[in-house]
């Protein structure tokens, strides 16, 4: 079974103060610590668990600048066999749409039974690239998936609805799925096994190499188009509370108290 | 004259509340002589269904056919291909629910219509069309433009538009005719699995003691679970702490998960992505314990420390107790 896993490689922006770039267009990513797209790294553990049960050939694929050979290199580590890094400065600021174009134009001549993506990215949020992406390969396919179970050339998923309902769907391959987090627990990538991996080749693909034209990817091929970017209304927002540790807790029992938090 | 038609989004027997959002912002959006739409697809048992929305959109286009009982995103796609052949709109509303991101990217990318996800604002401006997403889970924001065309797409985050604003109009149905056409076996629904029930029901509890990825590790949850007994309280969860089973998912709160309205919501180490608020922004009063000052939980928190949830906690359960003596 070949499975192609399409993997992103995003900045860590939970617990850090982000500052938009010059442009306002973008954010400022200087000193930010990156990594896998959480939901990519659930897709490629689901890929290594097929095929360890199947057989099979696993191939990794990240649009984006050479750094993103960390996130490929990454996924080699945890089991994928082969990685193909998108690379072209024409696909800087492709909407979701375009983007799927871009992977689309790299998939269709790999062999693959099944295409995994995660259901989202971090950065931007579409999730919207993967079931574009199906449509565009001309294949069935599910989003948010939670389960898979194989049957010959049939999957049967779980699809995540809302308020814990879940739907149990029957895909036939070839495939794609976009992929939840939980589905699985992704194995642990040690220092030393991204070593063993640091000489692998990484295929790169240009615009030119895909025979994209620029009017189809990028700011031109894209039909959504990011006019600015701001710092979202913080509402009425929290009462802050200050002092030493002892003050806080002290004047948030009183709270508890009076708002009925204390059975 | 503008249109602008909202899919309508039903599963089990029931319309869901983010087609009335989405119908109130469609009024919103809509001048005097513009129309608001209402697509409806689904099968002759769910007619009765379409009496539910029809009087909010001042016309309902209908297919009703066996094929389109349950959601199944190639076949509403076609439907929805031969309901937009005969809707001329010029906006196109979805969820961006577990219905439209199955659906909606797919027919932005068949039909080429301009397409954003996940919008919480939308302008029609001179006949150009602007949205207001959010991007990195929620500390940005940004303005999205869609390009010139026919008809154009956005899906609408649920809890976005208050439900209640949707206008009664005298509308009147339409059917559209569609046939079946194409391999739609490929993929095909089967059943739905309910919801586990746990041993402890989080809807229930009056104090809710939550926690989020800060709380960094299994081993930590007990620290949670301490304050939550001092308090006579229960422990909740966000997605990623369910996701690695440090809690079991009958306790993540969120659209995934349970909505709870407890009496007090202590949100610890939880970001506040929207998933998660729409689950607990009901609750009475929010005390949100989270070290970054800007994430999003603070915004919809009553009461909010900056500081590390492994400092407050201890502190904070040592006061309880001793007020309880
Ligand atoms: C379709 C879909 C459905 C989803 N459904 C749900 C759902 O039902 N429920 C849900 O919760 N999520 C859901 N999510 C996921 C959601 O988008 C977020 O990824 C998730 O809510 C983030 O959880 P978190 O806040 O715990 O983690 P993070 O966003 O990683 O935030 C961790 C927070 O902890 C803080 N922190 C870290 N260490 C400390 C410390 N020592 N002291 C104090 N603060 C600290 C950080 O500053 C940060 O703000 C869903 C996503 C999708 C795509
Ligand atoms: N630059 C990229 N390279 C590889 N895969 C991507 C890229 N952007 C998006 N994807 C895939 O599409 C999924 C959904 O992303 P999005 O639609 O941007 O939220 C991700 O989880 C990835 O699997």
């Amino acid at each position: 079974m070949d499975i192609i896993v399409c993997i992103k490689r995003v900045p860590e922006t939970a617990e850090a103060d982000i500052v938009l770039d010059a442009g306002k267009k973008g954010i400022d990513t200087d000193g930010m610590v990156f990594s896998i797209n959480e939901w990519d790294n659930y897709a490629v553990e689901a890929a290594i668990q097929l095929k360890e049960a199947q057989g099979g050939k696993i191939t990794v694929v990240s649009a984006g600048p050479e750094e993103n050979n960390e996130v490929l290199r990454r996924a080699l580590a945890m089991g994928a066999d082969d990685a193909i890094r998108l690379t072209d400065p024409a696909f800087e600021g492709s909407d979701a749409i375009a983007m799927a174009r871009i992977l689309a134009a790299a998939i269709k001549d790999i062999p693959h039974d099944l295409i995994l993506t995660g259901v989202q990215a971090d950065d931007d949020g579409f999730g919207g690239t993967g079931v574009a992406l199906a449509e565009m390969l001309g294949l069935p396919y599910a989003a948010l998936v939670t389960d898979i179970q194989l049957d010959g050339d049939t999957l049967t998923v779980h699809r995540e609805l809302e308020g814990g309902l879940e739907e149990v769907t029957a895909v036939k391959m070839p495939a794609l799925l976009t992929i939840q987090t939980g589905i699985n627990e992704p194995r642990y990538v040690s220092i030393m096994g991204i070593r063993k991996v640091a000489k692998k080749e990484i295929a790169e693909k240009s615009a030119g190499d895909l025979s994209l034209s620029g009017d189809d990817i990028g700011v031109k091929g894209s039909l959504s188009q990011i006019e600015g970017l701001f710092f979202p209304p913080v509402g009425e927002g929290a009462e802050i509370i200050e002092g030493t540790m002892d003050e806080k807790a002290e004047t948030l029992v009183k709270i508890l108290k009076e708002r009925g938090g204390i059975a | 004259m503008k249109k602008i038609a909202v899919l309508v989004e039903h599963r089990q027997g029931e319309i869901r509340e983010i087609t009335f959002e989405m119908l109130g912002k469609a009024h919103q959006l809509a001048g005097s002589d513009d129309e608001v739409q209402a697509l409806f697809l689904g099968d002759t048992s769910q007619k009765e269904l379409v009496a539910k929305v029809s009087p909010h959109a001042h016309t309902t286009l209908a297919v009703y056919d066996a094929a389109l009982k349950d959601f199944e995103p190639l076949r509403y796609g076609s439907a929805l291909e031969a309901v937009l052949s005969n809707a001329d709109c010029d906006l196109l509303l979805m969820g961006q629910t577990a219905f439209g991101m199955d659906l909606a990217p797919a027919l932005a990318a068949k039909m080429t219509m301009p397409f954003t996800s996940d919008v919480v604002d939308i302008e029609i401006l001179d006949g150009g069309v602007k949205a207001t997403r959010q991007m990195y889970s929620g500390k940005v924001s940004a303005a999205v433009s869609l390009k010139e065309a026919p008809k154009r797409l956005l899906t609408v985050r649920a809890g976005a538009f208050p439900a209640e604003d949707v206008p009664e109009v005298s509308g009147e149905v339409r059917e559209i005719a569609w046939s079946v056409d194409g391999d739609f076996a490929v993929r095909k629904f089967l059943s739905y699995i309910e919801a586990a029930v746990g041993d402890v029901d989080i809807t229930q509890a009056d104090v809710l003691v939550s926690v989020g990825r800060g709380i960094k590790d299994a081993d930590n949850i007990p620290v949670a679970q301490e304050l939550a007994d001092a308090l006579g309280g229960v422990v909740s969860c966000s997605r990623p702490v369910a996701d690695k089973k440090w809690l079991p998912k009958e306790r993540q709160v969120g659209t995934s998960g349970k909505t709870v309205k407890p009496r007090v919501y202590i949100a610890l180490g939880i970001s506040g992505a929207f998933q998660h608020q729409a689950g607990m922004k009901g609750a009475a009063t929010i005390i949100a314990v989270n070290k970054d000052p800007k994430a999003p939980i603070f915004s919809i928190a009553h009461f909010g420390i900056v500081d590390d949830l492994f400092k407050v906690l201890p502190a904070l359960t040592e006061k309880v107790r001793e007020l309880k003596g």
